[in-house]
């Protein structure tokens, strides 16, 4: 295709990512410089259904409006939101460090910080749901590949279940299930005999649920792409092997992956952009108290009854960094396969 | 429904409407847009609001939770997309702080005959909103499990905590209480309702420092942890609404609740046997030795915008003053403890009225008071959870406080 009839076609889209992508993203790095004007305040009378009269403070609405119209981004504050207690909180952390504490403490004061409770069950969903969801797609891609033509249609359909549910409605329903009435949470406490056993009690329970559902949610995506690969695998080199004698694990092992390698690389590459913005789960599973994550960060300083712009701004740029260092291996690896078939 | 049979039911309602409404709101023309919370007093009243839609009077109304994230930029465009807004004693000040509503007196002296004065609500002199009913979280309690414990009503935080413990070791109940304490807004309500009970101030006067850091504060912090003991052990789970469940299947024997949920409790539906007719409300328990019940009272009232037109203003402030009018009250009685001319509180609006007489403070309107119940909901949540000491708990809500107040620009 010659490059003008390339650069026509893709013009559209171009145009429609830099609107919709490039463009908000540079909106949120702008935001996140910036904070609120200083507020101008005058002490006025207020009187309510309830209590009567009190003498409070109160904005003063023109004078905040005129301090807007000069600059209406608000005042400057360069990197000062990415470093105060919210986000990388970095002079708590230093106060953390050089302090006589021993390592626990040390370890439980950091994990107090709400941007380090966040970033530490973000990363551990993450590396804990990424390869178990891959695996188990693995196991189910290899098992459906193995079933009779007839079957395979309704059974491919229940696998993808998961997917298609909606995520919060997914959690929500496990969530309901593991609640001490629900079947699953019954079940449990009639396992181990323990009355008051519940999932949403304690942090390692609430953790290990969560997890649970992510690799249930994410399975079926990897399930699809490596079902879709295993269709390419040559019959002819699994055909040899077979008469080397090679057993079926041998086959996947020295056949199969070694095939879908490739495809596993951008399936990882996915799930861990997929996963590192977990958040229908801490809503569905109301896991506030035991697991945040940094989408929850975002999610909660633009829903309180006091919305922060620039906080938000700051966890989301912070969130878009942690993706690309995320990715950053497979990236490169990537490249290195691009340059080597190049050569 | 059919969409053929749709249009003519509509159509119909509009007919019938229009006929009866001219003539009781008096609007001639106009636009009425009206953004309000979602709850039964809610829908009732812009239910009624809409009956002054006529054909040259069009009047909508989107009732959803999500209106606090809808007001601030629904309101600023010009004109707004919503003409009236319904807010609560917090939500109010977020448009406050904007200036996106206007004052209503000009308005109230044209149609506001019908409207007492408690009703007001004032700023700096002017009548920035009309308060139709008040709200509040009080005490709940099965005066059966109470009577075959051999206890007296409790009164106070100490009296409930000494109650449960006898409930428990007679084994009545082996989780008799119950408060809703979910990380998130809840839990910051809880603390700000006990808080208030103290009789202290959250912040410093006349400025914006907070002062939660002293001995009423971690004397608070001391109650709620000591309730989460005789509370089920999924506590941090529930929410406002899904205590009252709990309650209704006949799990708990004392809680605070919500006066606004008193009434679904009290129907005859979904509550197990024995629930509703042993259902005794009244005003919150005192605290800390004190004798103000330990909740905040709340107002829930209609506000105008300002980016709309004279016409559209008028218009919208005479289909609220008849969504709130007796009629409404009357017909909705159960609904909400009203503060209608010639409301008289049914049962289930005791524990607010309760509250109200026995002093209870109102929730704060300083325009920092949402940053600081953002910070409770956020940093309290281990200190519930159990994982975390009160001093600790303390020292993060200032912490997350000053670090929002200043980006706010409140705190320098």
């Amino acid at each position: 295709m010659p490059n003008k009839t390339f650069f026509a076609f893709i013009l559209p889209s171009l145009i429609a990512m830099v609107l919709f992508i490039a463009l908000p993203i540079v909106s949120v790095v702008v935001q996140s410089l910036y904070v609120a004007h200083e507020r101008v305040m005058v002490q006025v009378e207020n009187c309510q259904p309830f209590g009567g009269c009190s003498t409070e403070l109160r904005v003063d609405a023109a004078a905040t409006a005129e301090l807007q119209r000069e600059q209406p981004l608000g005042r400057f504050n360069g990197l000062g939101t990415y470093f105060n207690r919210a986000h990388l909180a970095t002079d708590e952390l230093g106060a953390i460090l050089s302090s006589d504490r021993s390592f626990d403490q040390k370890v439980a004061q950091i994990f107090n910080l709400p941007f380090y409770k966040a970033l530490i069950f973000t990363l551990v969903y993450c590396f804990v749901v990424t390869p178990l969801a891959m695996a188990l797609g693995f196991a189910i891609a290899l098992a459906v590949n193995a079933l009779p033509k007839v079957t395979k249609g309704p059974i491919i359909f229940f696998s993808l279940l998961p997917m298609i549910i909606t995520p919060l409605i997914g959690s929500l329903i496990l969530y309901w299930m593991l609640s001490p009435n629900g079947i699953l949470g019954a079940t449990i406490q009639h396992i181990f005999n323990d009355p008051t056993l519940s999932l949403r009690a304690s942090p390692v329970l609430t953790w290990t649920a969560l997890l649970v559902y992510g690799v249930w949610t994410n399975g079926p995506f990897s399930f699809v792409v490596f079902y879709a690969g295993l269709q390419t695998v040559p019959a002819d080199t699994l055909e040899s092997a077979m008469i080397d004698g090679a057993s079926r694990w041998e086959r996947i092992r020295y056949v199969i992956i070694p095939h879908l390698a490739p495809l596993a690389t951008f399936v990882a590459l996915v799930q861990l952009m997929d996963n590192f913005r977990v958040f229908e789960p801490i809503v569905g599973f109301s896991a506030e108290a035991n697991a945040t994550s940094l989408s929850y960060l975002i999610y909660n300083d633009l829903s309180g009854d006091a919305q922060q712009f620039g906080s938000a701004g700051a966890t989301s740029v912070i969130t878009i960094i942690g993706v690309v260092i995320l990715l950053m291996p497979v990236l490169i690896r990537t490249w290195r396969e691009f340059k080597l078939k190049a050569v | 429904m059919k969409p053929i049979l749709m249009l003519a039911v509509s159509t119909i309602a509009l007919a019938l409407g229009a006929g009866a409404a001219y003539a009781e709101c008096g609007i001639e023309a106009g636009s009425v847009r009206i953004l309000s919370n979602d709850f039964e007093a809610l829908r009732a009243i812009n239910a009624a609001a809409q009956e002054c839609a006529s054909g040259t009077v069009t009047v909508t109304a989107n009732a959803t939770t999500e209106h606090k994230n809808l007001q601030v930029p629904a309101l600023s465009i010009n004109p707004a997309e919503y003409t009236v807004a319904v807010v609560a004693n917090n939500s109010i000040v977020p448009l406050l702080n904007d200036d996106l509503i206007r004052p209503l007196d000009d308005l109230i002296a044209q149609y506001g005959q019908a409207l007492q004065p408690s009703q007001l609500v004032k700023i700096d002199g002017n009548t920035m909103a009309i308060a139709f009913m008040g709200n509040g979280q009080h005490l709940f309690y099965r005066k059966d499990i109470l009577e075959e414990a051999g206890i007296e009503p409790p009164k106070s935080y100490d009296d409930i905590l000494a109650a449960a413990q006898i409930i428990r070791d007679k084994g009545l109940l082996e989780h008799p209480l119950g408060a809703s304490v979910k990380p998130g807004w809840d839990l910051a309500a809880e603390f700000v309702n006990d808080y208030l009970g103290t009789g202290a101030e959250f912040f410093a006067p006349g400025s914006a420092e907070l002062a939660i850091d002293n001995p009423e504060g971690r004397k608070v912090l001391e109650v709620m942890r000591a309730m989460t003991a005789f509370m089920d052990p999924d506590y941090l789970t529930y929410s406002a609404d899904e205590l009252i469940k709990e309650y209704e299947a006949g799990n708990i024997a004392i809680m605070v609740a919500w006066g606004s949920l008193a009434g679904a409790v009290l129907d005859d539906q979904g509550a197990a046997e024995g629930v509703v007719e042993n259902t005794v409300l009244t005003a919150a328990p005192t605290i800390n030795g004190g004798t103000i019940p330990a909740a905040a009272l709340w107002w829930d009232g209609f506000t105008i915008a300002k980016n709309i037109t004279d016409e559209d203003a008028a218009a919208s402030f005479q289909a609220m003053v008849h969504g709130i009018s007796p009629d409404m009250m009357n017909a909705n009685k159960e609904a909400a403890t009203w503060l209608i001319q010639g409301y008289e509180p049914g049962p289930a609006a005791i524990g607010v009225v309760d509250n109200a007489n026995g002093g209870a403070r109102p929730y704060p309107m300083q325009p920092y008071m949402g940053l600081l119940h953002t910070a409770l909901s956020t940093e309290l949540a281990e200190f519930i959870a159990g994982s975390e000491d009160a001093e600790q708990a303390l020292a993060d809500v200032k912490a997350a406080y000053d670090t929002a107040a200043k980006e706010a620009g409140f705190l320098q």
